[in-house]
């Protein structure tokens, strides 16, 4: 069983700021629509500095689940479930006891079930009421998400939650992959879950000092700062000769995943950090530089960020650099923190098998320390063979994928 | 010395990365070796101390440029405190 194995991906779940699905959250990308908004998932916004997040809309749990499942469902949990749902749907599998043993389940999530520890705090700091919720801990627990995707897909092979702070759902999609590859398992579930726009992370956000007031844009002159955002994005994983013996759809192929962390300061990002996951990634993929055409940059919209990844982009690309299309998705969606990085490599995937390099929006002109094609504004038509997607954390740790055009 | 002052220099002192004694008003906030989660953890502290709010965001606001000196941040202190009381 053990070997190395070509690993494609057969299905892919999204639940964004910009639609509810994968089909809607891509027109958004490729229409460069932005998904921010003002704060209504808080309790009492009008207390908060922020103004602007990055939430979903039109959600109404009810239509997903029935009240009594709600009981033990943090919102980030409703979402991981129904961005899972949407993946093995896509994916046409069906988890019979044979595939559900094989079967992993790896999810990224950054802190949590947030939505329910802010209502319990309330409930005994500010009211205080002498109970909370008798499901309060299971719900909130860090791994709710992924329990909860295999108990509701059926999946009983290897599950947890990876918490790497932004480049959670890297990690997480990373470790299903070569877990895929190297014949640990037949299929993988994963991706990231993300949903913590309560009043008490946003205050915190605040106090970082990092966040831009209305508009986030990546790159450019003028930017002020990123945006929070939720989400949940899902992904199935099969071997290739699996996918095929049953005639699968095949999205794409993920080829490479590479890890570094800093060892430096707690939230400087760090060009030798981000370096080394870029070319670990590449390695592991098999892949040249100039092999890539596109890449999904963590582009947080910070000063910091954008032009210490730009950096990175150029010490591993060299001349190459000149000629990748570098956009962040987070223009559009925010930065869904430990779903990011599963929000953005179904976006890489979509970006590959339509051909399409989804914009940078809020562009306003090029700033000196970021000199590269970061896709201002409006989406491209291009031939994408082979893209990456990156993810850089708090913490000084940072996460790449390679994925290729099937073929 | 004023009391904002000397409040600001106690704020100050905790932060500092030198081994410098006393900390002036003409110090500089770099001279003394603050980094930006330094500046940041600062801010926090004289909103604190002063139950003010400081506009500051990291991207687009250097402190080392804004606050040269000590002697600044007294200054932009002074005047949040008084529009605070007006």
């Amino acid at each position: 069983m053990i070997g190395v194995r070509r690993v494609v991906v057969t299905g892919l779940g999204a639940i964004t700021p910009l639609g509810n699905t994968v089909a809607t959250y891509w027109d958004g990308l490729k229409g460069g629509v932005s998904g921010l908004g003002p704060i209504t998932l808080s309790a009492t916004p009008e207390q908060l500095t922020q103004k602007v997040v990055a939430e979903i809309k039109d959600y109404d749990p009810l239509k997903h689940f029935e009240e009594r499942e709600l009981a033990t469902l943090d919102r980030v949990s409703q979402i991981a479930v129904i961005a899972a749902r949407e993946a093995i749907a896509n994916s046409r599998l069906s988890f019979d006891m044979t595939l559900s043993v094989r079967t992993a389940c790896i999810i990224g999530c950054g802190v949590g079930g947030m939505m329910t520890l802010d209502e319990t705090y309330r409930r005994v700091y500010l009211e205080h009421k002498k109970r909370v919720f008798p499901l309060s801990i299971p719900r909130l627990m860090v791994n709710a998400p992924a329990s909860q995707i295999s108990m509701h897909c059926g999946i009983r092979g290897p599950t947890y939650v990876i918490a790497s702070a932004c480049a959670s759902a890297t990690h997480a999609i990373g470790t299903a992959f070569h877990m895929v590859r190297s014949g640990a398992v037949d299929c993988a579930v994963t991706g990231g879950s993300e949903a913590c726009l309560t009043f008490g992370t946003i205050r915190g956000w605040e106090a970082m000092r990092v966040m831009a007031p209305e508009v986030c844009r990546p790159f450019s002159i003028g930017r002020e700062g990123m945006m929070i955002g939720e989400g949940a994005a899902v992904l199935v994983l099969e071997p290739l000769e699996r996918a095929q013996a049953r005639g699968a759809e095949i999205l794409g192929e993920i080829v490479g995943f590479g890890m570094s962390a800093d060892a430096g300061d707690l939230t400087a990002p760090d060009v030798g950090g981000m370096s080394r996951a870029i070319e670990g990634a590449l390695i592991d993929a098999g892949l040249k530089p100039q092999d890539i055409q596109y890449i999904n940059a963590h582009g947080t919209g910070t000063t910091a960020n954008d032009e210490t990844e730009t950096k990175a982009l150029h010490q591993v690309f060299g001349e190459h650099a000149q000629k990748l299309a570098v956009s962040s998705t987070k223009s559009m969606v925010g930065h869904a923190l430990g779903a990011a990085g599963a929000l953005e490599m179904v976006a890489t995937m979509m970006a590959i098998s339509h051909g399409i390099a989804p914009p940078t929006i809020g562009y306003q002109g090029p700033d000196p320390a970021c000199d590269l094609d970061y896709v201002p504004n409006k989406a491209r038509a291009m031939t994408i063979e082979a893209a990456m997607s990156n993810s850089f954390a708090f913490g000084g740790l940072n996460a790449v994928l390679a994925a290729k055009k099937f073929s | 010395m004023s009391d904002i002052a000397s409040d600001v220099i106690a704020i100050v002192t905790k932060k500092k990365r030198v081994d410098k004694p006393t900390v002036e008003l003409s110090d500089r906030l770099e001279a003394l070796g603050l980094e930006s989660l330094d500046a940041v953890e600062m801010i926090f502290d004289l909103e604190e101390k002063f139950d003010i709010e400081i506009p500051f965001n990291a991207n687009t606001n250097n402190p080392r440029t804004e606050f040269d000196t000590v002697g600044d941040v007294v200054n932009a202190i002074e005047k949040l405190v008084a529009k605070k009381k007006s």
